[in-house]
């Protein structure tokens, strides 16, 4: 280590950086976090977009947080609490129709739907129980035959092998193929399977018949245990500020207002970095939870191999997901739910052919006409969120593509149309009670929280994107081809959503000092 | 970008009298073009370069035109050599190479005026350039069909060129650029060449290409000129010791199976990486290698005898393979029998005793010799007129 302040400096306050900062700090090392904006948590975000009005301003339900992270971090200590906890899903395609999901519990379907999904839920738990092995820590290398990797690397196959011969067959033929044919071959209820293909799209520029989404349905249920989603009391911003609390009582120091301009190199290694005010900070190791592609823009590319820079630059990672956010001046009645129902994760979809067929026209650039949504009225739970006897809405709404061919402009009021009009159809009347809406699309996500290609997961958490390939070869592994300089944030493996893995890791790998492969 | 719509091969702008100049009518395809390998006789051509003047058409090489405000940056970066050392009006040999620090080609890179290059090289590498374009400011345009360019190498070739109106040419140092009006049209003249003797490259655009011919050897008549192909060409840089790309080393984005391509070091080429200029593409694994030592070994060897030892094994004392030629050839001027070759380290140390594995038929009756080879230190063929300035009239 050098004389420098610091022994390592986070690019973002969000929680996978306020995570790795405070496994860092937890080990003695003075650890300074540089935010760009004025609060913790990234993405996860708590906004106020009408007055009295708030909400959780990109993910809205908490599902896959490792307990891990939780328990280190002390995070219920620092301020976290549950308005709501094991949410119900509830398909409602808007024809009075309903099927809610509650644990391994279906409403509103057969009784061989039942018993087949039972089955299915063991069975994918099984699996994200190993899947999680190879998340808990930084993925072995695999073309340096050092001892220490070829033992992880057994205890890993191990893993899979203790599965057993029928559920690694299965693993094996179901892993890296789609949705849509596995739930076809499973159940009847189409609403079931509209809910299935839900959780394997969300987030992401697939339709439940692209390739690769069984795993990114293994990916979200990483770590739910089979159980629903939670509200996080005060949104999502809350949870960023028990980590940024976490983060300070572990010695780190955070700065907020601190936009960085360069990742700064000297002969070539990390040196520290500029901030958009001229300043410079000088520090050995910068570990960066900025996305993949803005991070090596603030490196530059004269500074990285050629071929290094078109892997980041192919590093797929274009948005399709929007963020609805309606303040109603009442609950809106749902034909065919229970109300006390109302404050569950609700889906705005028919079937898994709707699902595609609003990703048709995200494929060439397009917005669904008909969207799908995830929805959720916090203000059930959570009466903090809204003014007395008032609600707000939140809502991912897919596909909303980040590179629209007739460009934002012109597209951000069809879209808010096409959504308002696909809740309208199921909760007729709820148009009369808006008081206030804000879409956020992904160019205003890249905007507001400096995402580039404005995607949820820093980039599609697909099999060529992910494990030990995530988020591109050189920097697979949490070390970047730069000494001294790392990813912590959702680029890295294992991927999006509110994990705290990824810090996690990569504190682990930078207390290591190894280098990249 | 050259135009394929209709035939498999192209002429190239000097294609009528090329066609006129080659009695041998035997041609080969070279990126695309017709390539005469020798237009009357091969040995003749070969010793008009060492001794009069030998004219080659090298149209075909790839030429790519780089400007824009990031282009000494894009090429510094591309380069491991420091290409800020390469002036305006100088001309600079260089190597490329990918990530893992494996070549991917050599060539010429000329600085036309400041902030505007051409890179003359021997593959293709539009998508390597365009990828080492990404997140920059500058334009790369192919202008392999847009200039035409005639290799006047040997001894009387400034003579020639004199005498073709060039005047001062005798006065252009090594690796310079000038400019002379021709035609109506404009003349860039480079002393540079592939045969490691005096000798220019002269570049202009088609429309004057049939002109610049004919004018060249009217002049040049009285100075012994005559043109020469492939085969000529390739005797000349194999006595100048020069390696090609595609022969003596597999350009890296060419290999298919692993552990064939060469970095800078395993071809030799030491001396053109620049580890203190700053960031460069394989700068890191070069590091590595440099740190942890390199695979092979390239040499130039002198072999006994005067059978070439083309596609030669390299063999050590105790009659094992270590490697292999990659180029040979008798050697008429410099007088010795050269091979090109890549050994697998650490052999090659100056105490290692190698021999080539050549094998020869003559008149159906094959023999094999394991002929003795030395390795040559320093150059095999460097008359002094190569770097005299101004050049020596002859």
């Amino acid at each position: 280590m050098t004389d420098a302040a610091y022994d390592a400096l986070v690019v973002g306050a969000g929680h996978n950086g306020l995570t790795c900062a405070a496994y860092l700090a937890r080990s003695g090392r003075k650890v300074l976090v540089l935010e760009a904006s004025e609060r913790p948590g990234g993405l996860a975000a708590t906004r106020e977009f009408a007055d009295g009005f708030r909400v959780s301003a990109a993910a809205h339900l908490l599902n896959m947080l490792s307990p891990e992270v939780v328990k280190d971090l002390a995070l219920e200590r620092h301020g976290l609490a549950y308005a709501a906890r094991n949410l119900k899903t509830v398909v409602l395609p808007g024809d009075g129709r309903q099927l809610a999901i509650d644990g391994d519990r279906l409403e509103g379907a057969s009784a061989s739907d039942q018993a087949a999904f039972t089955e299915f839920q063991r069975q994918m738990q099984r699996f994200t129980k190993v899947l999680n092995r190879f998340c808990m820590r930084p993925f072995p290398r695999l073309t340096e035959r050092r001892g220490r990797d070829n033992w992880l690397l057994a205890k890993l196959a191990w893993d899979v092998r203790t599965l057993g011969k029928a559920d690694m067959r299965e693993l094996l033929r179901i892993g890296a193929i789609n949705i849509h044919d596995v739930a076809e071959e499973k159940f009847d209820s189409p609403l079931l399977k509209a809910a299935l293909g839900m959780d394997a799209v969300l987030g992401s520029h697939m339709g439940p018949r692209s390739p690769n989404t069984v795993y990114a349905y293994l990916h979200r249920h990483l770590n739910d245990g089979g159980q629903g989603p939670a509200l996080v009391r005060g949104g999502m911003g809350a949870l960023g500020d028990a980590f940024a609390a976490a983060a300070e009582a572990a010695g780190a120091t955070i700065r907020y207002g601190a936009r960085i301009s360069s990742i700064d190199l000297a002969d070539c290694r990390t040196a520290g970095v500029t901030l958009a005010d001229g300043s410079a900070i000088t520090a050995p190791v910068v570990a960066s939870n900025a996305d993949l592609k803005s991070t090596f823009r603030l490196v530059g590319p004269l500074n990285l191999d050629a071929g290094f820079v078109r892997r980041v630059h192919n590093f797929r990672a274009q948005g399709v997901t929007a963020k609805l956010h309606l303040a109603l001046d009442g609950l809106p009645e749902f034909p065919g739910l229970n109300p006390a129902d109302a404050g569950s994760r609700l889906l705005a979809a028919t079937t898994m052919d709707g699902i595609e067929g609003a990703f048709n026209h995200a494929k060439y650039g397009e917005c669904s006409p008909l969207p799908v949504m995830e929805i959720s009225i916090p203000s059930v739970h959570d009466a903090s969120l809204a003014p007395p006897g008032k609600h707000v809405l939140s809502a991912v709404a897919q596909y909303a593509p980040y590179a629209l061919k007739a460009g934002w402009q012109a597209g951000r009021e069809p879209f808010m149309r096409s959504c308002l009009e696909r809740l309208e159809a199921i909760a007729p009347g709820i148009g009369e009670q808006v008081t206030a809406a804000e879409l956020l699309t992904p160019p205003d996500l890249e905007a507001e929280f400096g995402l580039r290609g404005g995607h949820w997961h820093h980039g599609e958490i697909a099999l060529d994107q992910a494990l030990f390939t995530r988020p591109v070869p050189g920097a697979n592994h949490y070390a970047t081809p730069v000494p001294g300089l790392y990813l912590c944030g959702a680029s890295a493996h294992p991927g999006g959503g509110l994990l705290g893995l990824a810090g996690r890791n990569a504190a682990m790998k930078i207390l290591a000092g190894e280098p990249a492969s | 970008m050259t135009p394929h719509d209709d035939r498999m091969l192209l002429d190239t702008p000097f294609g009528s009298r090329v066609q006129a100049a080659c009695e041998l009518r035997e041609w080969e395809p070279w990126k695309g073009y017709a390539s005469p390998i020798a237009y009357e006789d091969m040995e003749l051509e070969y010793f008009a370069v060492r001794n009069a003047t030998g004219v080659f058409d090298l149209t075909p090489m790839t030429k790519y035109r780089i400007g824009g405000p990031d282009a000494a940056a894009f090429l510094n970066r591309l380069m491991t050599r420091d290409v800020g050392k390469i002036r305006p009006g100088r001309v600079g040999y260089a190597v490329w190479c990918n990530d893992a620090g494996m070549a991917l080609d050599d060539g010429t890179l000329f600085h036309l005026s400041r902030g505007d290059y051409r890179l003359c090289a021997q593959e293709r590498c539009l998508d390597w350039l365009l990828t080492s374009a990404l997140g920059l400011d500058l334009t790369i345009i192919d202008e392999t069909a847009e200039v035409a360019a005639l290799a006047v190498q040997g001894p009387t070739s400034c003579a020639a060129l004199r005498a073709m109106g060039l005047e001062g040419l005798e006065a252009l140092r090594p690796f310079g650029l000038r400019h002379y009006p021709f035609d109506g049209g404009e003349l860039m003249v480079s002393r540079t060449g592939f045969t490691g003797d005096l000798g220019y490259e002269v570049w202009v655009a088609p429309a004057h290409a049939e002109a610049l011919w004919d004018a060249l050897f009217a002049a040049g008549r009285n100075h012994l000129i005559r043109p020469m192909g492939n085969a000529a060409l390739e005797l000349a840089r194999i006595e100048a010791g020069f390696i090609q790309a595609g022969v003596d080393f597999v350009p890296a984005e060419q290999v298919v199976r692993h552990g064939r391509a060469r970095s800078p070091f395993e071809l030799g080429l030491d001396w053109l990486v620049d580890f203190d200029k700053g960031h460069f593409t394989g700068r890191g694994a070069l590091l590595r290698e440099r740190a942890q030592g390199s695979r092979f070994r390239f040499l130039r060897l002198d072999v006994e005898g005067n059978k070439p030892a083309s596609e030669s094994f390299i063999l050590n004392k105790r009659g094992e393979t270590v490697g292999h030629a990659t180029s040979a050839a008798w050697c008429p001027s410099a007088k010795r029998n050269v091979a090109l070759a890549s050994l697998e380290m650490p052999w090659g140390r100056p105490e290692d005793e190698l021999y080539a594995e050549i094998y020869t038929s003559r008149e159906l009756r094959w023999t094999r010799v394991e002929a003795r080879c030395h390795i040559i230190d320093g150059p095999i063929w460097d008359p002094p007129r190569r770097r005299q300035t101004p050049a020596p009239d002859f």
